[in-house]
């Protein structure tokens, strides 16, 4: 896998993560309103996150050796 | 409140019942039935990075700042997503070469070298302690919370230390890991009861911690909404839902780089710290465990902090009704609720998150102190470091056990005194950080040594001394100043007054909170050292293949087959002195499984018969870096073995050979290879050959019985008519027209044989004309007209109204035609006979077909009716003629390009086709044209 599509998908799931969760895209959902109730920054940072460990998790569980 | 007693009562039933994990799957090891060979348990195994801070220091930042407490866990999550590049090499290295600790890792990628890793493992000591002070200060301040009476302040005096329960947890902690993690020695530093029992106590505080979010969402509010928006009602609350009230309160461009250098701090804490090292990589049974930990690990992370910010919140705004700080908050809220159960749980649950990361923590450092700090100085002395040939050598494991223990109760005690000195000055986060960037400047050797061959030993010494030196200035320096043990002016004007040397703003580089600031020195300074003194010059033969031996461990060491590996090792040895040395360090018993299994690979009667070559001292050397660590190991070696200086050439060469071993043994394989596909092939033309000579046997009795059969009646009639010379003329000439017809019938046997062949040599004579098929089918079909009447069968024509003319040889091609008439003539039921003739044209060509409404051909039949020598149905059953016909037709259609086949579906007769094609192929020319 190393040299396989999977890795290659996690590196660019790392890149794209690391955009997402870091300014200037961070400030996006840094305004002082809610969605369904909750926070938008809180719900965007968690929404952000588990929507990464999804892919993370389909791409290292999906590769076979 | 709660009773002492209780607290300590529970937290005692809790240790035990850790204990009595850990030895359970040590019992299940035992056995041969590990636990922790699955992969959730590696993955919560990870979990260790979760401590007291997660768990207690979390909230208290989220009350002070909102969402800063989150970098600490998207960095590691975006770090996981390099893992399977990043931590799969330093699984497969540190297995191949027996490594350890993150201070062995390096000192023995930068050529084995004992000052590197003494400084590694001094920067971890230094660093760690901290940290193992801030679990410490985590649970003594939990325990607080549950029995301080109400009304009284946790923050009250703490109690003289023999009164103190941390000092007492402290203990506890030493004798537990002390218990798992040195039973015994064992050379790749395992421990299997270990890493059960810390993936149980992640179970435990995942739990904990989301039974008291869940208590504090759904119970003391009533629901999360609703806990959100009686914040947002507090305007200092509503604050902390935005990154304004970032970690610095200052907003802007410093959030930006404070962000960032929080996640890309946490990222390599991940990987560096002592603890996750040694579960991540030492601990690690199967690479391919770390594809589940790559997302489940973070999964975790995400759980356990969902309900952080809500926790906070909620504390926050019960204001001066709750005691202590904001880092209690997940015990006093609980207890203010009327909740003491829950509180005790939470309790438990940050036990098992502190007693978690102290106990691998330490077995990490300890490994550290003693293969790499006290090893080096006792190999000095001349009793320890005498070489194996001495008399006195003796058992040293025992001491080696005897070391780590010593050094995991003092580890422990000095955390202790750290939280007794320091641990009231700051908050459980900002102690973490402190050593987070401590471990940070591993980054750039680890690293380095990992992808980049040119990194030297000089390089990571610079790299680690600068890193190091400039976080010990600007970081720990202003935590001792702000703890009150140096003068406040040391941080506001610098010392002695030199204001370029303030540690939170050297050089006068501002904008950016302390914590980045010093970061930033720090890994430039340790990045420019790494980088620039590892150019100066070229590395030295053992950086060289150390090197080598690191940064292509995925082509040089597979796991199994470590023959191909090469062995930069040259001189002489004795399997005697080996094993004496084996022996000192990995006690009696083992060295002699060691050296039988060597034995029994090697193939030779015992262990005296091994040859004591490089591979030989080589294999020591690793199974003793695993006890002492690789420094260490390589001056034992050096001592009991007679070695020759290697330089750069011989590792180049070393390498060379072990490539050109391995190109030989790839060539042979690649020969051994091509014979196997040539005898194949010999073997396939063989049995052609040999079915071909069947055929040919066939057929010749095939034929002889066609030409026996007219000879017969011929010479039956000639006797005849030669023995009855008065036979009346009528009869006469009736036998006289059989014989005639019998003689015709031989003919055009041999004819047929003959053409056959001729077609066959490529020696034929083709005429070429304008043909017109529909002139020529007609033609053929009044030809056989007579044989159809003869069956009783009808024939038709479907042919269109005109088509084109082919260039063709006609009489050829007529040949064909008739043959497959005379065929279906064959096959046609003797009563209700019908075949069609049919003709198609489009742009490719002409398609001919002739249709019957016989017994159709066996499907196994098919394929070989057009083979030459070959005859439907069997000898028995086979109808009339000589079986040449269908093969004859398929060489003429062949020769103008075409093809024919047959299609036959049960109870709808036979189809027999040919095709033309308007022009010729090229092939087709060069094949039977010849005169």
């Amino acid at each position: 896998m190393v040299k396989g599509l999977g890795g290659q998908r996690l590196v660019a799931v790392f890149f794209g993560g690391w955009a997402l969760l870091s300014f200037p895209l961070l400030a996006l959902w840094d305004h002082d309103t809610t969605v369904w109730g909750l926070p938008l920054l809180p719900a965007a940072l968690f929404a952000i996150w588990a929507l990464l460990i999804a892919m993370m998790g389909w791409i290292a569980e999906r590769s076979g050796d | 409140m709660l009773a002492a007693p209780l607290v300590i009562a529970a937290a005692l039933a809790y240790l035990l019942l850790l204990f009595a994990v850990a030895w359970w799957a040590d019992r299940r090891a035992a056995a041969g039935r590990s636990v922790i060979g699955n992969a959730w348990v590696y993955a919560l195994s990870l979990a260790v990075y979760c401590t007291a801070w997660t768990y207690f220091g979390s909230v208290g930042r989220a009350a002070a700042g909102g969402m800063w407490f989150l970098p600490i866990y998207l960095g590691p999550t975006l770090g996981m997503a390099l893992a399977w590049l990043v931590l799969r090499k330093m699984i497969r290295i540190a297995r191949a070469y027996r490594i350890t600790s993150i201070a062995d890792f390096i000192a023995s990628r930068y050529g084995k070298s004992p000052l590197l890793a003494g400084l590694v493992t001094l920067i971890t000591v230094v660093g760690i302690v901290p940290y193992i002070a801030l679990q410490l200060k985590a649970i003594s301040g939990g325990y607080a919370l549950l029995t301080a009476p109400p009304g009284a302040g946790a923050g009250a005096a703490p109690a003289a230390w023999w009164q103190d329960g941390t000092l007492l947890v402290a203990l506890l902690m030493a004798g537990f890991t002390m218990v798992f993690g040195t039973r015994h020695l064992d050379s790749s530093e395992r421990h299997e009861g270990m890493v059960a029992a810390i993936a149980f106590e992640s179970v435990v505080k995942l739990v904990a911690f989301l039974a008291v979010g869940l208590f504090v969402c759904f119970s003391v509010f009533d629901s999360p909404a609703e806990l959100f928006s009686r914040a947002r009602e507090q305007p200092a609350l509503r604050g902390l839902l935005t990154l304004a009230q970032g970690g610095s309160g200052q907003g802007g461009r410093v959030a930006d780089t404070q962000w960032f250098a929080l996640t890309l701090l946490a990222m390599l804490s991940v990987v560096f710290l002592p603890r996750q090292f040694q579960v991540m990589v030492v601990e690690n049974v199967d690479e391919r465990h770390v594809r589940r930990a790559v997302w489940a690990f973070p999964l975790y992370m995400l759980l356990i902090n969902l309900f952080v910010l809500p926790i906070a919140l909620a504390g926050l705004m019960q204001g001066d009704a709750l005691p202590g700080n904001a880092d209690g908050y997940v015990i006093s809220l609980p207890l203010l609720h009327g909740q003491p159960g829950l509180a005790l749980a939470a309790f438990i649950g940050g036990l098992s998150a502190a007693t978690g990361m102290v106990i691998v923590e330490s077995i990490a450092v300890s490994t550290m102190v003693c293969n790499d700090l006290v090893m080096p100085l006792l190999l000095r002395t001349r009793r320890v470091g005498a070489g194996a040939r001495s008399r006195s050598a003796e058992d040293l494991s025992g001491l080696l056990l005897a070391i780590r223990r010593t050094s995991i109760a003092g580890i422990l005690l000095l955390g202790y005194l750290y939280f007794r000195l320091a641990g009231e000055a700051y908050a459980l986060v900002a102690i973490g950080l402190i050593s987070f960037a401590a471990v940070a400047q591993f980054a750039p050797a680890m690293i380095g040594g990992l992808y980049w061959k040119g990194g030297t030993r000089g390089g990571a010494l610079a790299g680690l001394l600068a890193g190091f030196g400039l976080w010990a200035y600007t970081l720990m320096l202003p935590s001792f100043a702000k703890s009150g043990w140096l003068p406040a002016s040391f941080l506001e004007h610098g010392p002695a007054g030199i204001t370029a040397l303030r540690p939170e703003h050297l050089f006068g580089l501002g904008g950016m909170d302390g914590l980045t600031h010093s970061l930033f020195w720090s890994l430039l300074a340790n990045i420019s050292g790494y980088v620039i003194v590892s150019l100066w010059r070229l590395p030295s033969a053992r950086e060289a293949s150390q090197a080598l031996l690191f940064v292509d461990v995925f082509h040089r060491a597979s796991v199994d087959a470590g023959s191909a590996a090469p062995v930069f090792w040259r001189g002489r040895a004795k399997v005697a002195d080996l094993l004496a040395l084996a022996r000192r360090f990995l006690g009696a018993a083992r060295a002699a499984a060691l050296f039988d299994q060597v034995a029994r690979e090697r193939g030779v009667a015992g262990v005296e018969q091994i040859p004591a070559d490089a591979r030989l001292v080589q294999f020591v050397e690793t199974q003793l870096a695993g006890a002492i660590g690789s420094a260490s190991a390589r001056v034992m070696v050096a001592r009991t073995v007679q070695e020759e200086a290697l330089g750069l050439d011989d590792v180049m060469r070393i390498l060379d050979e072990a490539s050109q071993l391995r190109a030989y043994s790839q060539a042979l394989e690649q020969k051994s290879r091509s014979l196997e596909t040539a005898t194949a092939e010999l073997r396939a033309a063989n049995e052609q050959l040999t079915s071909l000579d069947r055929l040919k046997d066939d057929f010749m009795s095939s034929v002889t019985h066609e030409l026996r059969t007219p000879l017969t009646s011929i010479r039956a009639l000639s006797e005849l008519m030669v023995d009855a010379p008065e036979m009346p003329e009528a009869q006469r000439l009736k036998f006289l027209g059989i014989v005639v017809a019998e003689t015709e019938r031989l003919s055009r046997l041999v004819n047929q044989v003959l053409e056959m062949a001729k077609i066959e040599s490529g020696n034929a004579e083709w005429r070429s004309g304008e043909v017109d098929l529909r002139a020529l089918l007609e033609r053929a079909v009044q030809t056989t007209t007579e044989l159809f009447r003869e069956r009783g069968a009808t024939v038709s024509l479907q042919l269109p109204a005109s088509v084109p003319p082919l260039r063709a040889d006609e009489d050829r091609l007529l040949q064909v035609v008739l043959n497959l008439l005379s065929n279906a003539a064959k096959f046609v039921p003797a009563v209700g006979g019908r075949v069609t003739v049919g003709l198609q044209h489009d742009e490719a060509g002409l398609t001919v077909s002739v249709q019957d409404n016989g017994p159709g051909v066996p499907p196994a039949q098919q394929a070989l009716v057009f083979e030459r020598f070959r005859q439907g149905g069997d000898a028995a059953h086979r109808p009339q003629g000589t079986g040449l016909g269908l093969p004859i037709s398929r060489q003429i259609v062949e020769h103008f390009g075409g093809r024919i086949g047959l299609r036959c579906e049960p109870g709808q007769g036979t189809v027999f086709w040919f095709t033309l094609p308007w022009s010729r192929p090229a092939d087709g020319q060069a094949r039977g044209d010849r005169p």
